[in-house]
């Protein structure tokens, strides 16, 4: 009972916000492949393909030092966020213990938590141990504001799993450490990635923290590079602006592209059940 | 046993995230350049909190901020949902794959992308310049606010989609035959079958974009950084620009409590709301 006209009007309505949605990404692209002086109109492609504004984004804007910054900060606080997680997840999915619930729902609050309210202590203490202006100062942090949801998100993958597999094993005389490593964590492997890929996402993108924290140049996330790099440049050439923020969003966007299907599961399962 | 689990991750979230924050309440309470010895002075930084102008009008600017990332952006996202009620379009984890995308970009990045958009010289005014209504969008007093509004719209809409179209994806396809043989039309579709079906994703959308509203230090800090006169200037901005600009960490630190108590209450709000609707 599709009538044409229904099917129209969806392919007219999707195809009309899925250009909205595009369109700032597209064009900032656009504008980066052109160089300062060309004439840039709002919707024309460039007339020359040209990576050269690209290289003086790279070169201006120290954009080596900011991925590599950003690099080893995303995967330290993904790699120890998700061994992490796998933990709290497992004890909250599988076991019973005084005092599960209040933790379970203490850590939960994390979830709507707005670290705009900690960061300024959050700077004061890391001060005090010597740790700003260190990776140390945006990886620490943000292990503990991933907790949260990597804690919910395998605790949902843990219940998942079937109780008569973890009495088979414990039958067998094992005990919780060896039927986490070898029972249930070969079958975690999607979980776990889509895990990974969110809070990989995040922490590349995050720009507060490091704002406050890395003063030093040598220590700068991509991000951040791009908020002075885009302060100082704006004015005089928007062309190299544009071709740092390409840089910036580059890696996430490929990593997206590749995981997409995780990415929305990741989204969708985690905010709705519960 | 389960502690042993449960530890490493506890310590993170408890050193790094949950301390920290009752830090903040204890420093709101004092008058603290963040340098020399600070001084206790109760409630003072709320109450001149409560009578200042600008940290006032911060917070007003932030509700009305919830009226873009939350309202239209929940109100896009149920129009793709209204057209796919009757329609089963080939390619649709392409078109969602694409209207997700935003969520995904670094929020820096997608400054940069609507301050080239909104430009005196931008595309946007390339358009509107032959019917004269070109602006300086960022610059003018009236439309700095909705401007970066919109931004916020474009950015969680495709969240507000992709979570109400997974919603509707459990949706059993008889309800919606039921509605059509009593001669429903799409729009009562919506309202009888669609709507009360997606009350859970509805409540989790409200209090995401509600939240995302509430902070959007990144984009206003990148795009405007409060300016023209203040018009745009919101909470998380002032908490920075307190703390770090005018030395004043407590008044700061007040800031961020309130801000984060009217977080929670939002959160807990909307769930009770969600909650009551589903029993009655």
């Amino acid at each position: 009972m599709i009538t044409r006209r229904d099917q129209w009007t969806a392919y007219v309505v999707l195809g009309l916000f899925s250009i909205l949605a595009l369109y700032p990404v597209l064009g900032i692209l656009g504008l980066a492949l052109h160089t300062k002086d060309d004439q840039i109109t709002g919707f024309a492609l460039p007339t020359s393909f040209s990576l050269e504004t690209f290289e003086k984004a790279w070169t201006d804007g120290n954009f080596a030092t900011g991925l590599w910054s950003s690099f080893i900060v995303a995967v330290a606080v993904t790699v120890v966020s998700v061994v992490l997680s796998i933990g709290t997840g497992y004890a909250f999915g599988t076991m019973r213990f005084p005092g599960d619930s209040v933790i379970f729902g203490l850590i939960l609050l994390g979830l709507i938590f707005p670290y705009e309210a900690t960061v300024i202590p959050l700077y004061y203490d890391l001060q005090a141990f010597d740790l700003t202006n260190t990776y140390w100062a945006l990886i620490l942090p943000q292990i503990g504001l991933s907790i949260p949801f990597g804690t919910f998100w395998m605790r949902a993958f843990f219940r998942s799993t079937p109780k008569s597999l973890i009495e088979a094993a414990r039958v067998d005389g094992a005990g919780s450490f060896t039927i986490l490593v070898r029972v249930l964590l070969p079958q975690a492997k999607p979980a776990l990635l889509t895990l990974s890929a969110l809070i990989f996402m995040y922490t590349w993108n995050e720009f507060l923290l490091a704002l406050v924290m890395i003063q030093d140049p040598d220590k700068q996330t991509a991000p951040l590079g791009l908020s002075f790099f885009a302060t100082a440049t704006r004015a005089g050439d928007p062309t190299a602006v544009a071709a740092a923020a390409v840089i910036v969003a580059l890696p996430v966007i490929i990593v997206y592209v590749l995981l997409q299907r995780h990415f929305i599961r990741g989204i969708t399962a985690g905010a709705v059940k519960e | 046993m389960a502690f042993l689990f449960l530890l490493p991750a506890l310590a993170f979230y408890l050193l790094f995230t949950f301390l920290p924050l009752l830090h903040t309440v204890w420093l709101s309470f004092f008058e603290w350049d963040g340098i020399t010895l600070g001084h206790w002075i109760g409630l003072a930084n709320y109450r001149e909190l409560l009578t200042d102008e600008e940290i006032r009008g911060s917070f007003v600017h932030s509700i009305k901020l919830i009226l873009y990332y939350s309202g239209i952006a929940v109100l896009i996202a149920l129009l793709l949902i209204l057209v796919l009620q009757r329609a089963k379009p080939r390619g649709l984890t392409v078109f969602r794959t694409m209207i997700f995308l935003p969520q995904t970009v670094a929020v820096v990045v997608v400054a940069q992308a609507f301050v080239w958009i909104y430009a005196p010289d931008g595309p946007l005014n390339r358009v509107l310049e032959p019917l004269g209504l070109d602006r300086q969008w960022l610059g003018d007093f009236d439309t700095a606010l909705p401007a970066l509004g919109f931004v916020g719209s474009w950015i969680t809409f495709g969240l507000a989609f992709v979570l109400f179209l997974a919603g509707m994806q459990r949706i059993p396809q008889s309800l919606y035959d039921a509605a059509r043989v009593d001669g429903a039309s799409v729009w009562q579709e919506m309202r009888v079958v669609t709507l009360p079906q997606l009350r859970n994703e509805l409540a989790v959308v409200l209090t995401l974009t509600t939240i995302t509203a509430l902070r959007s230090f990144d984009l206003i800090y990148n795009t405007t950084k409060g300016g023209p006169g203040g018009e745009t200037r919101v909470p998380s901005v002032l908490i920075v620009l307190n703390a770090f600009s005018y030395g004043r960490v407590g008044m700061a630190c007040a800031v961020a409590v309130v801000l984060t108590l009217i977080i929670f209450a939002v959160a807990l709000v909307i769930t009770r709301i969600g909650d009551r609707g589903e029993h009655a």
